[in-house]
């Protein structure tokens, strides 16, 4: 299949990017990246800089690969990253756009590529259980029912690939935090921490600059993971509890 | 010279314990003195340097990735081995450690297996502590399955992303030493080479892949926890990034390289479907727990097959060959992955293949599907269902077992698992072969380790499934922290490492002339072009089944492949930037390097063990032909310039005081 593609190319983050057309050859076989990988050979063999973008397991869960195609971060498929969209979802004649995440807490480094550490400093604000290596009790000193540990397995699965800021109207990373927290909340072992926390996470979440939540839900609709929205009404009712602990204490 | 392992003496099961109570201790005050970079962030090198910054070393840690969560540890699915004896069916530490080495194939260290089997224990309880959410019976208790080529439940799972959720856990650790300010991390950062300075290992040069500066990093002392080489065959199932070079530079700089050509060629994988493919996808082993592997009988069901006119499911019971029940009826489909590999190569080079291309056979689920939906069905009370009913429960209990796969599977083949039978066909997955490391896990350079997958210690010559998450974690939260002291213990009163002496100096600047030198071909051929073709020629010739004369062929090959690359190689872009072609150029140099390494050690090598087929050494009935009396070895190769002449073989001879060498069986 013969396709377009308009691809945003932006040789570093001072610069200002632009829309840049090119025509490639897919087949169906392909995935969206091995399609992109013809395209840069073919760059290559013209002298011409290859298009940067970010990825690393191809199969969906280091959380690297990191685009938005035609309009949709990870592309229009539900629930599938970038890299496991295939070209057989597309036809003859595509014209096809591609772009990179765009968050103010997300900077473009290079074309597609953005940079999402912030979401690193969200979780070095409290995303662990404070368990130092050797400290542990037996695994199974403490029995968790298996629908919990489900639940919280459901909202481990994120992979931190940032998809939800980049839906979202307001580039809000609520439905990140609120995955991690509920995670460790709905263990027993995560919930000794759980106020500190809900309120170091918000505030690192604040202080890098991503927006509120308004209820667009549109984060649920783009994850690739199919992060439940329900998990950010958790941490909103795990945040307004520790904030009155806290106002307790400082009373 | 013959290396040492140094084995602390004494009973197996007591050297581990005693070696701990008496080896020398750095004080906490003088932790605080030391400093350890740590290069990766995966299993081994995020549990690694959480835990020693926990201890009160300061530890500065690398990744090349944007974050420490992303290292290749996060595609793990499967499992994660224990001897927790939960199920008991008569696990326990010995019986790990005897499989360990029985799956091997007798080509791996005892102690230091008896003490991945020992600890393993432990790793199970700190998961679950840093909230790892592991499966689960309906009582609340962990739950388990079981892996090829043993004969208990001992694998502990999270669904079929296991390895995602301890690197989370491990991860979440790293962050929390990263907050408390004992770890300093540096992501986006590239080894480039390490700095020896009196005969220790003092330090690293970094690129910071932003910017393309050269950083000069300095230590007391150096962990490489950078992974495995499989990549070295352009198509494997490891992350794209995954690479050999870290490991490389420090054999570059006289590390030793042990067992280099001891590769696992995965069984169960998604066969290739084209020239321009990136990568292959593992599918678990934990599939071969319910999925029966076959091929037809006949020939003419094979063509039909081809030629699309009949299905899988159309070939009737009484032809299909479930040639590994057949060929091993006590393990069955749960064989080890080398066997199970070459079995399925075995049938596809008979012309039994049943994808277009010859190069695949059936992953079945169908008897699963019958099994599990009759108790489902039982278990709600309806003891008369219909097949249909049947089928239908069994499918919703294979999806909370293995979703996330079929999924997978699903989305890259069009084709759903839940009605016709996977295809799968071997491919590589892990190297067994890496740093050659002692009981410290210490290479021959002091003061620089290895941990993880980039190390050679305890898999032999084949790991068992769910054994690589195990022995990552092991060398990091439980190995390293302690035996690092044997070496740190001696330089309490070492200062800082000044960053800015002589052998950093030139360090540097060996890596800017090669990165000046790699730039300056500006021929007209991709980097990808090179790595491809050296990727054929290794499976070609030194993959599934190896000959003498096919090696031999191969090293000149590859010789010429390296020659052509530093004539004609084409990297668009400079240095001072943002440059994945370049990052990739670096590696896929090391890789051809490596990949005539492992050539010459395969040819070393005149028996088949574990992996390492060689088509001279078989038996009969074409099983493995291993040769105890002049090959139970390691082999340490030092080759600090592959411009200077071959590379230099030492032994390490290998020394059985606990299990008897048998001829494997799992017939
Ligand atoms: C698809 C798949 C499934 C698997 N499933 C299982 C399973 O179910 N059970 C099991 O036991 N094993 C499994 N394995 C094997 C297992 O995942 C790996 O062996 C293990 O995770 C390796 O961990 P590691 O910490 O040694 O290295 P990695 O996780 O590969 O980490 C390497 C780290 O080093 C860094 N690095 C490398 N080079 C440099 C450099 N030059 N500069 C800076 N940083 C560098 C990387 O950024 C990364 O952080 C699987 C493997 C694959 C491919
Ligand atoms: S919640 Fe979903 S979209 Fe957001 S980072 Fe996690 S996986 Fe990605
Ligand atoms: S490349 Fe890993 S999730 Fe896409």
């Amino acid at each position: 299949m013969k396709l377009k593609l308009k691809i945003w190319r932006q040789k570093n983050q001072a610069s200002k990017g632009t829309f840049e057309t090119y025509d490639v050859v897919a087949n169906e076989h392909m995935s969206f990246l091995e399609m992109l990988d013809v395209l840069n050979e073919d760059l290559i063999s013209q002298k011409k800089e290859p298009v940067v973008f970010e990825h690393d397991c191809r199969e969906g869960i280091c959380g690297t690969c990191s685009m938005v195609i035609n309009g949709h971060p990870h592309g229009p498929n539900g629930g599938t990253t970038a890299c496991q969209l295939h070209m057989r979802f597309f036809k003859d004649g595509d014209i096809i756009t591609v772009e990179p995440f765009r968050a103010s807490a997300f900077p473009v480094y290079k074309d597609l590529a953005v940079d999402r550490s912030a979401f690193d400093r969200i979780i070095q604000a409290g995303g662990y259980i404070s368990v130092n290596t050797g400290q542990a009790v037996d695994a199974n000193s403490v029995p968790v029912e298996q629908n919990v540990a489900e639940a919280a397995f459901d909202a481990a699965a994120c992979i931190g690939c940032g998809a939800c800021v980049a839906a979202c109207p307001n580039s809000s990373a609520m439905l990140f935090t609120s995955a991690k927290v509920a995670h460790l909340s709905l263990l027993p072992q995560g919930q000794v921490e759980e106020n500190q926390r809900v309120l170091n996470m918000v505030n690192q979440m604040d202080a890098e600059g991503f927006g509120r939540c308004s209820n667009v839900t549109a984060c649920e609709a783009e994850c690739p993971k199919e992060i439940s929205v329900a998990n950010i009404a958790m941490l909103n009712r795990k945040y307004f509890k520790a904030s009155l602990a806290s106002e307790k204490k400082v009373q | 010279m013959k290396y040492d392992g140094k084995v602390p003496s004494g009973p197996l099961a007591e050297k581990w314990k005693n070696y701990r109570g008496t080896m020398p201790l750095v004080a906490p005050n003088n932790k605080r003195r030391l400093d350890i970079i740590v290069v990766g962030t995966g299993l081994a090198g995020a549990s690694a340097a959480s835990t020693l910054g926990e201890l009160g070393y300061n530890v500065k840690c690398f990744t090349f990735h944007d974050s420490p969560r992303r290292a290749h540890s996060i595609a793990a699915q499967g499992g994660i081995n224990a001897a927790k004896n939960y199920q008991n069916d008569g696990d326990s530490v010995y019986r790990l450690f005897y499989d360990t080495i029985k799956g091997g194939d007798y080509r791996s260290r005892e102690a230091n297996v008896y003490r991945l089997a020992e600890v393993s224990t432990s790793i199970i309880d700190q998961a679950v502590a840093q909230g790892v959410p592991f499966a689960r019976e309906y009582g609340g208790l962990l739950a388990n399955r079981s892996f090829g080529g043993v004969q208990v439940s001992r694998t502990f799972y999270a669904r079929g992303q296991t390895g995602q959720q301890l690197l989370l856990g491990a991860y979440a650790s790293l962050s929390r030493q990263i907050t408390l300010g004992s770890v300093q991390m540096h992501n986006r950062h590239e080894m480039m080479d390490l700095v020896i300075e009196d005969g220790k290992a003092r330090g690293i040069i970094a690129r910071n892949l932003l910017t393309g500066e050269l950083e000069r990093h300095a230590a007391h002392c150096v962990i490489l926890a950078t992974g495995g080489y499989g990549n070295v065959f352009y198509l494997s199932t490891n992350a794209m990034m995954s690479n050999t070079s870290a490991a490389w530079r420090a054999v570059r700089r006289g590390a030793l390289m042990a067992n280099p050509c001891f590769t696992q060629i995965h069984p169960t994988c998604i066969p290739v479907s084209g020239d321009y493919q990136s990568k292959l996808t593992l599918m678990s082993e934990s599939l071969r727990n319910d999925g029966r592997v076959w091929v037809p009988k006949k020939m003419e069901d094979v063509e039909a097959l081809r030629a699309g006119k009949i299905k899988g499911v159309d070939i009737a019971e009484e032809d299909r060959d479930y040639y590994l029940e057949r060929r091993y009826p006590a393990f069955g489909n749960l064989v080890p992955r080398d066997v199970a590999s070459r079995a399925a190569k075995q049938v596809c080079d008979e012309g039994r293949g049943v994808n277009v291309a010859g190069l695949a056979v059936f992953l079945d689920f169908e008897d699963a599907f019958e099994r599990y939906g009759k108790s489902e069905a039982n278990a709600h009370g309806d003891h008369n269902p219909s097949r249909e009913k049947v089928l239908e429960l069994g499918r919703k209990v294979v999806e909370k077992k293995y979703g996330n796969l079929f999924e997978m599977y699903e989305k890259i083949t069009g084709q759903n698992p839940y009605f016709t039978p996977m295809m799968i066909y071997p491919a590589v997955h892990y190297t067994m072969g890496g740093l050659w490391v002692d009981y410290n896990l210490e290479t021959n350079i002091p003061g620089l380790f290895s941990l993880g997958e980039s190390n050679f210690s305890d898999h032999g010559a084949n790991r068992l499934g769910a054994s690589a998450l195990m022995q990552g974690l092991a060398d990091g939260y439980f190995v390293i922290p302690y035996t690092v002291g044997t070496f740190l213990s001696k330089e309490i009163r070492t200062p800082k490492i000044d960053p800015n002496g002589a052998a950093f100096k030139a360090t540097e600047k060996a890596v800017a002339d090669r990165i000046g030198q790699l730039l300056g071909v500006n021929g007209t051929q991709s980097v990808e072009s090179f790595h491809r073709r050296l990727g054929k020629i290794m499976w070609d010739y030194c993959g599934m089944s190896r000959s003498a004369e096919g090696l031999n062929k191969a090293r000149k090959m590859v010789q010429d492949l390296r020659a052509e690359f530093y004539k004609d190689v084409f990297i668009p872009g400079s240095a001072d930037e943002y440059n994945p072609e370049l990052e990739k150029a670096h590696r896929v140099a090391d890789f051809i390097e490596l990949g005539e390494l492992m050539i010459v050690d395969a040819l070393d090598r005149n028996e088949s063990c574990g992996g390492h087929f060689r088509e001279e050494y078989q038996t009969e009935d074409g099983e493995a032909l291993r040769r105890d009396d002049e090959y139970t070895y390691v082999s340490a190769w030092e080759w600090p310039n592959p411009d200077a002449g071959d590379p230099t073989l030492h032994k390490e001879e290998l020394v059985f005081e606990n299990v008897e060498l048998k001829t494997r069986s799992y017939k």
